[in-house]
């Protein structure tokens, strides 16, 4: 690699981007140093291994790569408004719609699930922290460095541009020369590692750490949805390291397990890659059906309507995940046997799923529905998820595949599932989660306008895609000739893109906004919550609970309130209480990773062992590591929950 | 409720476009049997869909304006209720039975769709050769060959072979039936007819690099004395094919259309270049740098 392609150069694009970093980066260090706040945000954040804190990291993390994963899309529509459009050439077109797609499925809907199951899974189950708090730690490093690492790909080197499918041969050496998809297989590879710890993690701490009285058919529905999350994740993510890790050796080492030559299958990447890649989406598709649970219990006022089908549901739709991959390559060829088996088990997905649906109906029937922000979000998923729905249902029919596959049929699909599922249920965790993170509320004026713009922007969006591909349309042309007639749906598709950048805009300032105006929650309960994190104080002290709850049924703290007026805590009852420790090694091992990562990405192999051994050291240090955590005193335990009760 | 009035606006161009503009919509305007076979069965399933559409959309703003939270019901508490059996037991059922009204015919169809549409003509083959950007089609018994064009006879069953000599592309042209994708070193085969004589548009419906939305050809579909002229007249008037001038077009690029009076099949079939079924001749490859490996491998032979 020679120096002068080291940087991308070219794209006036890049390069205003190259001046946004070098000035945002300038800033931080200026403010962070101006306020003297360096030492704080190591002590408090970068070693901090707090459930809670983590978890804000997390979404703060998945907001910036919703704007970036946007951009990407604005610039995508804006290429193909008219046709034969200039704005973007074919390689650039390429880079984008791979990064789009590797970002808003890996680096954004995953860390928001996560960063809201960090959030929540501890205070909802009643527990003072995850099992593994410092390996939760380094689960949320090693995916911010992955994420780092993939997106630097931008301005260092280049972007990947097979797709966030990466088939082979195309993604292989013979076809992508550049280091953009080792950025792919590397950076993938080190966030996965992050993302199948917090699996282990969540599911350990779901099993072993739920408060006396909480038996599993007790448990809150997201983190039912959570368990069976950890389970997908736990069996799904060693498919993807696997695969990553031949790409690596194909891409870096030149061995041949998917190549053209020398006895490599192409097909062999698109059955691994799906393997995992079905599962994932149930990955982000089950914790937000919990998120949906939990808002419409909460604001219809009532209780979740057939909380025992809901479960056997989710754990159905979980066992079939893993039975459906082949119906992303129906076209492939397998043969009419093959391909009918696959297409029923994923019409099968549709019975558990209705089922839900319908439960989400009738808890509403009968309620007292107060229409908040979070709830006009977990509302308009129904409707909007059942075309998602449906329309998956026409995928599946093999025969019928043949006609929609791989065209914008597909597209307005899987945005119609991904987005009115995982990103309406984003919204709605967050607003209504929000109060717990940092102690306001989000305004409900701007957030029902961020609302309305977003979701009528969606659907101005996508749905004329519905049509682009029955046109013929397909996914990933970078332009296409004004005699195919497919100029009116697009612009129309862009003009809804636009209302969606508006709305998040709205979102954004609402943040700032809030921050500055928003009311306060003093009560730690500000929507009549049914479950335990509304027990705590908002933000909860970082212990959570100075007493553990005793559970009696389902919805928690809904009972506690009915028969005790609220969670009580006697002082004689309060006991010093165990706490994990602080530590600064998650951080620097992931540090080490994205150097080893960024190694392999330029075949630097130096620089790649250096990290390696800093890895292993960091490993080393924590085998013989003791520190067992520390003691809050009773007397500390009394003088915090009374500041946290002033809301001080 | 205002959601509900704005869903009604959306259906609305779907019956628009089901009615009116049906010539522009590829799939929906299906000429031959293969692409009628799908019409019939995404009608079929269209039905069904909108029937659960209906039905959750009705509940759904029924539910909205019956149980808002209004100051007339202050006092109102929602009962606790659990869940209803027979309710739950209803709603699992009446899926199950759309899922096998929908199963039936879609494995009826996938397995129909392996065979000829008509076993009264005898059905030709052409095979196609994906290469970056372009298609090539091969005529073994006519033993000609075309460049990002095909003709074929209206009425006769088509065998298309498909292969690949790069990365994965997929066979489509909507009006006439559904793709299939063309991979390298495999053989695939999807059948396609025309009812009568016309021009459809095909392209690759996977992603294969650069210039991939490039990636079109036209179907040319004739009667059987024309398509038989079209084939006398390339026989007499159109270039022979060699290794050097077929290295050319395989080169990465866009090319325009071609007609050569021979085919490549003479010297390489790209299906059966499949190494990893043990009859590998690239295998003498191996010094291959990954920067600049590929030309000599699976351009040159």
């Amino acid at each position: 690699m020679k120096w002068s392609e080291f940087f991308v150069t070219g794209e006036p694009l890049i390069y205003a981007a190259d001046v946004a970093i070098v000035l945002t980066m300038v800033g931080i260090v200026f403010v962070l140093t101006y306020f003297k706040k360096w030492k704080w945000l190591w002590n408090e954040w970068l070693t901090t291994v707090d459930h809670k804190k983590i978890g804000v990291m997390y979404i703060i993390c998945a907001v910036l790569m919703l704007f970036r994963g946007g951009v990407d899309a604005l610039l995508m529509r804006a290429q193909l408004t008219a046709p034969n459009m200039k704005f973007l050439d074919a390689q650039h077109y390429n880079e984008i719609f791979t990064t789009h797609g590797t970002i808003m499925i890996l680096f954004m809907a995953m860390p928001f699930i996560i960063g809201l199951m960090n959030i929540v899974v501890p205070l909802q189950i009643g527990a003072r922290d995850v099992a593994f708090p410092y390996l939760n730690a380094l689960s949320f490093w090693l995916f911010f460095f992955g994420a780092l690492l993939f997106n630097i790909s931008f301005v260092i080197g280049g972007s990947p541009d097979a797709g966030w499918t990466a088939y082979f041969p195309l993604a292989g050496n013979e076809f992508s020369h550049g280091v953009g998809n080792n950025y792919y297989a590397v950076a993938l590879q080190i966030s996965g590692i992050g993302t199948l710890m917090t699996g282990i993690n969540f599911l350990v701490t779901i099993l072993k750490m739920r408060a006396p009285g909480m038996t599993l058919m007790r448990m809150p529905m997201f983190t039912w949805t959570i368990l069976i999350t950890c389970v997908l994740i736990i069996f799904a993510f060693p498919v993807l390291t696997v695969a990553l890790a031949l790409m690596t050796f194909d891409r870096i080492f030149g061995t041949q397990f998917f190549t053209m030559a020398n006895g490599g299958m192409s097909m062999l990447w698109a059955n691994l890659f799906w393997i995992w890649g079905h599962p994932e989406v149930y990955i982000v598709i089950l914790p937000s059906f919990g998120i949906f649970s939990e808002v419409v219990s909460t604001f219809a006022q009532k209780r979740l309507f057939g909380y025992k089908a809901m479960v056997g549901s989710i754990v159905g739709i979980a066992f079939l995940s893993f039975i459906v991959w082949v119906h992303h390559f129906f076209t492939m060829g397998a043969g009419p046997a093959v391909n009918s088996a696959f297409s029923i088990t994923t019409m099968a997905i549709a019975i558990p799923t209705g089922v839900k649906i319908f439960n989400w109906l009738f808890t509403i029937r009968k309620g007292k529905i107060r229409f908040t922000t979070a709830m006009l979000w977990s509302l308009a998923f129904i409707p909007n998820f059942v075309i998602g729905g449906v329309t998956g249902v026409m995928l599946a029919m093999a025969a019928a595949d043949y006609q929609y596959h791989n065209s914008y049929f597909l597209i307005a699909h899987f945005h119609y599932v991904l987005i009115a599922g995982t990103v309406f249920a984003c919204f709605a965790g967050l607003h209504y989660w929000y109060p717990k993170m940092f102690g306001h509320i989000l305004n409900e004026r701007l957030g029902k306008w961020t609302f309305w713009l977003f979701m009528i922007g969606f659907n101005i969006c996508f749905f004329p895609m519905y049509f682009l591909g029955l046109m013929g349309m397909t996914r990933r042309m970078y332009t296409y000739s004004a005699d195919l007639g497919w100029t009116p749906l697009n612009v129309v598709a862009t003009v809804g893109a636009a209302l969606m950048g508006i709305g998040f805009i709205v979102l954004c300032y609402n943040i700032y906004y809030s921050a500055r105006y928003g009311e306060r929650d003093m009560t730690g309960d500000p929507w009549n919550g049914r479950t335990l994190e509304w027990a705590t104080a908002s933000p909860p002290v970082h212990y959570n609970f100075p007493v553990t709850p005793v559970v009696e049924d389902l919805d928690a703290y809904w009972v506690m309130k009915k028969k005790y007026g609220g969670f009580q805590v006697k002082e004689e009852d309060l006991k010093p209480i165990h706490m994990p420790s602080n530590s600064g090694r998650p951080f620097w091992m992931s540090v080490a990773f994205f150097v080893a990562g960024f190694g392999l990405v330029f075949k630097w192999f130096a620089l790649a062992i250096v990290g390696a051994l800093f890895i292993v050291l960091g490993l080393i240090l924590r085998s013989f590591e003791d520190d067992d955590g520390y003691y809050i005193p009773v007397d500390e335990i009394k003088r915090m929950e009374r500041a946290a009760r002033k809301g001080a | 409720m205002k959601r509900a009035r704005w869903r009604a606006v959306l259906v609305l161009p779907l019956l628009f476009l089901l009615g009116g503009c049906v010539e522009r919509t590829a799939v929906l305007n299906p000429q031959g049997p293969v692409a009628r076979m799908q019409y019939d069965l995404i009608m079929w399933s269209v039905g069904f869909m909108l029937f659960i559409i209906v039905v959750v959309f009705t509940l759904f703003a029924v539910f909205l304006i019956r149980y808002r939270e209004k100051p007339e019901n202050a006092g109102y508490e929602p009962p606790d209720e659990e869940g209803n059996t027979l309710l739950e037991v209803v709603w699992t059922a009446i899926p199950i039975l759309i899922v096998a009204a929908l199963a039936v015919p879609t494995v009826k169809a996938t397995f129909a769709l392996e065979k000829p549409p008509t076993e009264k003509v005898e059905p030709i083959t052409i095979h196609v050769t994906a290469a970056n950007w372009k298609w090539i089609f091969s005529y073994p018994e006519e033993n000609i060959e075309t460049v990002n064009y095909v003709h074929i006879p209206a009425g006769v069953p088509v065998k298309f072979k498909l292969t690949s000599v790069g990365p994965m592309n997929s066979f489509w042209v909507p009006e006439l039936g559904g793709q299939k994708y063309a991979m390298d070193g495999m053989e695939t085969e999807l059948i396609l007819q025309a009812d009568k004589p016309g021009s459809y548009m095909g392209r690759s419906a996977n992603f294969s690099g650069e210039k991939f939305a490039h990636m079109e050809f036209e179907v040319v579909a004739q009667t059987g004395d024309d398509f038989r002229k079209w084939v006398n007249e390339v026989k007499q008037t159109a270039p022979k094919l060699d290794e050097k001038k077929y290295t050319q077009i395989l080169k990465p690029g866009l090319v325009g259309r071609m007609t050569f009076s021979n085919t490549h099949l003479e010297w390489i079939d790209h299906a059966k270049q499949n190494s990893h079924h043990g009859n590998d001749h690239s295998m003498k490859n191996e010094n291959q740098s990954d920067e600049a490996m590929t030309e000599s491998h699976h351009y040159g032979e």
